[in-house]
């Protein structure tokens, strides 16, 4: 467990001496800030449409949505370095010569990964928080909003993390990446058409669905356990993986 | 130098890529205080080998063992006592000297309060105290193999597996890093691979040379440059004669026979036995087609072994 903490801490303090951590938060930041404005302007100006809505179904809940979409574009980037960043530079070998498992590895990266992703959404966080100097919220639904705004990005880090096992290319374990997320996010489409059973299946999987229940406050342990089944499949592939690429490599 | 006490234990080890074995059949043990030199030309298996030894690729068969822990079945243990030192030094370009030495420690289980005196102590022994707070990436080669080093000592580990330490490094360097690793052999266990062959003359108590995944030389080096007064030659007849003929020579100290045509023979160097030897094949017609030195340096001997098999072959066709 120590070993584990370690890793993490040298993972989110690496991320941070590279400029892409800062860049990609503030980029994440500013982009979003510019939602936040549209959609408080969209409330104080509301079309009928909107009118019996209240500021944390039209703030909150918009920015989260976009918020989900942004996610998508953006963790690939920072999950993409963590094993093929590793192999490329032949640092894996002093992680694999020294006394940890590959259990402790696998996880002390995806924990200082998810730890950045936190400060991540501590950040955006703020902007609907900055709302209550002037208002009130459902702070009920801020909260399952947020939670699941963390669980889909933990499910995102854990599907990145095993991507980045499987080649040294940081950039080919973007593009995969991104492309699983990307199918996992609109699978759901893919129900328009086909047998019931099929519909169901493919709702199920769709990484939205679970998403859009969260952020409108319906907390479901369905979705939860959905996010928790996403993060422990791809956590255990990546270890396997790893395991066995010292044998067969 | 050596107590005797079995630090890394090599048993019937296979590695495969696919269908392509890397390593044969490899058995050694190195005991503590032993500097053992790798050698063999590239693609023989050489890192491989010592990749399996450091826990970084898994043998297909066969066990690995330091300090007694198995590499498999206890490998915290096992681990715990390797200091590994890649082809490629495994940096993080992006963090300082003392960063990085500060993870390699705390990864290898070093406490926090011994962190300090370990890491000053590595940077003295490998000579970086005056980069310490330098970014590794702007660092030269040189450096950057030292800091390869220092990371693979911090933990004063049992075992010390170096791969290619002196690549990169200007020939003062060398001296340094030559010196220390004699340092290290005195009490703990070196495995280092080389293109050098003098270096491994220079550093190594013993020398294993690997080809085709197989391994052909275990020698202590002393032993290979033999008595000062004795002199062992590899003689061929095409009409061997009988064995107790050629002991019977003045001056023959030990006669084996190899195969049907070859002797090893072991000559007193003080005595005219080399030309009697000749004279009486000479005389007897037992038709001597080759004859070679066997106490010849590892440079003779490497030669031999991994490129010479054709030499060999052609040898005998012409006879």
């Amino acid at each position: 467990m120590n070993t584990t903490l370690i890793i993490a801490a040298q993972e989110l303090r690496r991320l941070f001496k590279s400029p892409l951590a800062w860049i990609i938060l503030a980029v994440v930041e500013f982009l979003l800030a510019i939602f936040f404005l549209l959609l408080l302007n969209q409330f104080m100006s509301p079309t009928p449409w909107l009118e019996d809505r209240g500021l944390t179904e039209i703030v909150v809940t918009g920015l989260f949505q976009v918020t989900g979409i942004v996610l998508l574009l953006v963790t690939p980037f920072i999950t993409m370095r963590l094993f093929s960043e590793e192999r490329r530079n032949g640092t894996i070998k002093l992680l694999f010569s020294s006394p940890v498992s590959i259990t402790e590895l696998v996880l002390g990266k995806y924990i200082g990964t998810v730890c950045f992703l936190l400060i991540m959404l501590f950040l955006i966080a703020l902007m609907p928080l900055s709302l209550l100097m002037g208002s009130q919220l459902d702070m009920g639904q801020l909260a399952a909003g947020l939670f699941g705004l963390f669980l889909l990005m933990s499910s995102f880090a854990a599907i990145g993390l095993f991507i980045s096992t499987l080649t040294s290319q940081t950039s080919i374990a973007a593009i995969i990446t991104f492309g699983i997320l990307f199918m996992l996010w609109i699978i759901n489409l893919a129900a328009t058409t086909g047998s019931e059973t099929f519909k169901q299946i493919f709702t199920w999987l769709s990484l939205l669905n679970h998403y859009n229940n969260l952020i409108m406050g319906l907390f479901n342990s369905t979705d939860l356990i959905y996010y928790l089944i996403i993060i422990t499949v791809f956590i255990a592939l990546s270890v396997w993986r790893l395991d066995g690429e010292r044998l067969y490599q | 130098m050596t107590t005797g006490e079995v630090l890394i234990s090599i048993e019937q080890v296979y590695r495969y890529y696919g269908d392509y074995c890397a390593v044969n059949n490899v058995s050694f043990t190195v005991e503590r205080g032993e500097v053992l030199g790798f050698l063999g030309p590239n693609g023989a298996g050489k890192s491989t080998t010592m990749q399996i030894i450091s826990g970084v690729l898994t043998a297909s068969t066969g066990s690995v063992s330091i300090a007694g822990n198995d590499i498999i079945d206890s490998p915290r243990a096992a681990k715990s006592q390797i200091g590994f030192l890649p082809e490629k030094p495994p940096l993080y370009i992006d963090l300082t000297v003392d960063e990085y030495l500060a993870y390699a420690g705390r990864l290898r289980g070093l406490r926090k309060k011994d962190l300090k005196n370990a890491i000053l102590n590595c940077k003295y022994r490998c000579g970086l105290e005056s980069v310490g707070h330098r970014l590794i990436g702007n660092l030269s080669k040189g450096f950057q193999q030292r800091i390869g080093i220092a990371q693979a000592i911090i933990h004063s580990p049992a075992v010390v597996i170096l791969d290619e330490p002196t690549s990169g490094l200007d020939p003062i360097q060398i001296r340094e890093i030559r010196k220390l690793i004699k340092e290290l052999g005195s009490d703990h266990s070196v495995i280092l691979s080389t293109h050098i062959l003098p270096e491994v003359q220079t550093i190594c108590d013993r020398a294993l040379i690997i080809h085709n995944g197989r391994l052909v030389f275990d020698k202590k080096l002393n032993s290979l440059h033999g008595d000062e007064d004795k002199t062992a030659l590899q003689l061929a007849f095409r009409e061997a004669p009988d064995i107790t003929t050629i002991e019977s020579i003045n001056g023959v100290l030990s006669a084996d026979v190899i195969d049907e045509y070859r002797f090893s023979i072991t000559l007193d160097r003080n005595s005219d036995a080399l030309d009697a030897l000749v004279k009486q094949s000479v005389n007897s017609c037992w038709g001597l087609f080759e004859m070679i030195p066997e106490s010849d340096s590892l440079e003779e001997t490497f030669m031999r072994l991994t490129g010479g098999e054709q030499a060999t072959v052609a040898t005998e066709e012409l006879a």
